[in-house]
């Protein structure tokens, strides 16, 4: 039997259209050896019926019948794939702009962005958005794909100038980590196979540089511990236990605690996790509670170890608006942080940032998959971090109150870049 | 939750995370939804479901029943397992049945020895709304299809019950919002990041029960469309067909006229994690008829209300 521990790295793709995400992605999987037999005959069957040649790699990930008749990826596309000491959760995303809530839908859990360009064309306005957006939603590692290098015959001045594209965005975006690496995912060059058509090259290939990377950024970490209670549990005995998901920091038995918004300062008296009790726990793990003071806690309070959050009823914050009509100030809606939900306002809309400079501009209101700063006034407290702070207590989504559907991600405070 | 003794800390796994993952979103939907329900089959991936529902929810009961829509067409094995599982998760179970949706003349009767897995959506829908459940936990995976790949792990159903591919929510973060209009509802689906081999590590390392049937053992067996079917009262071979006694095992669990055994040794989990960690066929690729019939035959199900 195999060995079970193994760490955990999600990525998504980003970057803009046609510029070979689901390719890179298929190539990826199948030239690690992924896929099973009976899904690669359906890509070559898929392939062959659509008359796009023998093997359309994009088939693996774009499984829809509007994608496969359109080549256009719409929605996320999730894939997995292990290596002997690693589980990746994959995360295929869309380019084009009419799709970019699905585009921040992948990346909002992802450790890494892995950026794919077409080399022939550079950094698009698309590609900008995508950059912008995962650097918002937290991402501080990239791996760019400077994709389609065949195209160019493996021109080596057309790679470098990518490579200075991607390092002014990066710095501009405070990306600390970035790999840009000549590709081609058509053929398969420097995606799992080293490239001989790139003998100037010596970095890793695109598989190296995804297996050494950080995994488990997401939940992140911070000096304080959270414990967001999703559900009250009523104890044989008659005491009551929290339950969440921890996030933030480790949490141990004996830590002083507080109980927020109520305040009340009390102790972990016990913790159990999914396998039982035990003295201490770590991020992005279920767990329970038991505190020594008897309080009055339910589902959307927070038991939180110091430095404290901020228990407020008015946040400033950054959006990306997914609505059909713009928000503009004044505009009620549902906001939900961690297991919070309560009726919000709009006060204020504080600016729009403007892809092409990363400055934010004047503006009263955010037209479809703008990106904008807001203050929020909530009918109930609540308690945040600040997003850069505590990637789970920071974020929340904005939801209609007609069609229940989500129109934003929200963010609170502001990036550094602006 | 259990009460074991005391563990040392070590660092999570990715086992340990996903079933965190699991369990946050069973609390999640739960608290935010009305009427939530469990569907469980009495397969692999739903009595991992039950598991971590317990565990959510321990020293508790289950807050919500457990459903299965039972297509008449099961396996005996599979069933009494189903009983004895829900029984001993103290959970009430629901039994909808394909048979009272043909005999109500809702769907067509496909004759006694046809296939009535596509049949089942209407069973399910109907169950939804006779109960007005609200939300659905499923056991599905996005490992198992191409279509489930792109699903959400909270997956709006309209008021007919329908999924829309090009019209999915977003779901940032793990911001699960599970607020739907009357006649609406939800499916939601714990497992969606687990891959077969980590549902049968899992089963592994906390030493659970199964149906035998996924376990290698004697058949009398019938090869069609290059499937082991197990002959029995819906598999009935015709003169020419061959009737074979081969070792075998199931891979995934369905109707006993649509699901293939597979040749296999594996009587232990540890030989299936062998198994299945060198196997060059997919789950549903090797067992699954009713995904053959066209090349997008889970997205055009699962638009119509499927699991
Ligand atoms: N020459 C060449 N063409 C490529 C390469 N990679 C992808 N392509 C082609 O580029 C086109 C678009 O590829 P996709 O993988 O669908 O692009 P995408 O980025 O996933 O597009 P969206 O998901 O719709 O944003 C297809 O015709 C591919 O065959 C490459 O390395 N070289
Ligand atoms: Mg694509």
């Amino acid at each position: 039997m195999k060995t079970v521990t193994k760490d955990l790295l999600r990525l998504a793709t980003v970057g803009s259209v046609d510029d070979g995400k689901s390719t890179l992605i298929g190539r990826l999987l199948v030239d690690t050896r992924q896929l099973f037999d009976d899904q690669l005959d359906a890509v070559q069957a898929a392939s062959e019926k659509r008359g796009v040649g023998d093997l359309d790699l994009s088939f693996v990930t774009d499984g829809l019948r509007a994608e496969r008749e359109q080549g256009i990826t719409i929605d996320v596309a999730y894939r997995y794939a292990t290596t002997p000491n690693r589980k990746f959760i994959i995360a295929d995303c869309p380019g084009h702009v009419q799709y970019t809530r699905n585009m921040a839908t992948g990346a909002s859990t992802a450790d890494l962005a892995l950026v794919v360009l077409d080399v022939a064309s550079g950094l698009k306005e698309q590609t900008r958005r995508h950059l912008c957006i995962a650097a918002l939603l937290g991402v501080r590692s990239i791996i760019v794909a400077a994709n389609k290098m065949d195209a160019v015959n493996w021109d080596e001045s057309a790679y470098n100038k990518v490579v200075e594209q991607i390092n002014t965005i990066a710095s501009e975006l405070d990306i600390a980590s970035v790999k840009v690496i000549p590709v081609s995912a058509l053929i398969g060059d420097n995606v799992v196979e080293r490239s001989a058509n790139s003998p100037w090259y010596n970095g890793q290939t695109v598989i190296e540089a995804l297996e050494t990377s950080d995994a488990g950024a997401w939940a992140g970490t911070q000096d304080g511990a959270r414990l967001p209670i999703q559900w009250v549990l009523r104890q044989n005995g008659g005491g009551r236990t929290y339950a969440g998901m921890l996030c933030g920091h480790t949490i141990k038995v004996g830590d002083k605690v507080t109980l927020l918004p109520q305040g009340v300062e009390t102790t972990v008296k016990a913790i159990t996790n999914a396998a039982g009790p035990t003295s201490e726990a770590g991020v992005g793990l279920s767990i329970d509670i038991d505190l020594e003071a008897e309080t009055d806690a339910g589902r959307g309070d927070m038991i939180a170890t110091a430095p404290l959050p901020t228990v407020s009823k008015e946040i400033t914050a950054t959006i990306c608006w997914f609505g059909d009509k713009p928000l503009a100030s004044g505009q009620r809606l549902r906001l939900k942080h961690t297991s919070k939900v309560t009726p919000v306002r709009i006060a204020a809309i504080n600016g729009v940032v403007d892809i092409e400079t990363l400055k934010i501009e004047d503006a009263d209101s955010l037209t479809t998959n703008q990106i904008g700063l807001a203050t929020l006034q909530t009918a109930d407290p609540i308690v945040v971090d600040d997003y850069r702070e505590g990637r789970v207590t920071g974020s929340f989504v904005l939801i209609d109150e007609v069609t229940n559907a989500t129109v934003a991600a929200g963010m609170v405070g502001r990036a550094s870049f602006f | 939750m259990s009460t074991t003794p005391m563990q040392t800390p070590k660092s999570a796994s990715h086992l340990d995370l996903l079933e965190s993952h699991a369990i946050f979103i069973l609390r999640e939907v739960a608290a935010e939804c009305e009427r939530p329900v469990l569907l469980f089959s009495g397969g692999k991936d739903s009595a991992v479901l039950l598991h971590l529902a317990k565990k959510a929810f321990a020293p508790q009961q289950l807050p919500f029943p457990v459903m299965h829509i039972d297509t008449g067409q099961n396996f005996k094995e599979v069933l009494d397992f189903r009983d004895a599982a829900a029984a001993k998760a103290g959970a009430r179970l629901i039994v909808a049945k394909v048979q009272d949706s043909i005999d109500q003349g809702k769907v067509a009767d496909p004759g006694p020895m046809g296939v009535r897995n596509r049949l089942q959506s209407v069973t399910l829908l109907d169950a939804i709304n006779d109960n007005k459940f609200d939300a659905a936990f499923g056991g599905a995976r996005r490992d198992e299809d191409k279509a489930r790949a792109k699903e959400r792990i909270l997956s709006f159903r309209d008021a007919f019950g329908q999924w829309d591919p090009r019209a999915q929510r977003p779901e940032l973060w793990q911001l699960y919002q599970g607020k739907v209009n009357p006649g609406e509802h939800l499916r939601a689906f714990p497992l969606s990041d687990w891959t077969e081999l980590d549902v049968w590590e899992y089963i592994a390392r906390e030493n659970m029960e199964l149906p035998s049937i996924y376990f290698a053992h004697q058949r009398h067996v019938v090869l069609r469309d290059n499937m082991w079917l197990a002959v029995g009262e819906w598999v009935v071979p015709s003169s020419d067909e061959n009737i074979e006694v081969r070792t075998v095992r199931f891979r995934t669990v369905g109707d006993a006229n649509l699901t293939g055994a597979v040749d296999s040794d594996a009587d232990t989990i540890e030989k299936i994690i062998d198994e299945i960690s060198i196997a060059n066929v997919s789950e549903r690729g090797a067992t699954r008829a009713d995904d053959r019939f066209s090349e997008t035959a889970m997205e055009d199900r699962k638009r119509e209300g499927y699991f």
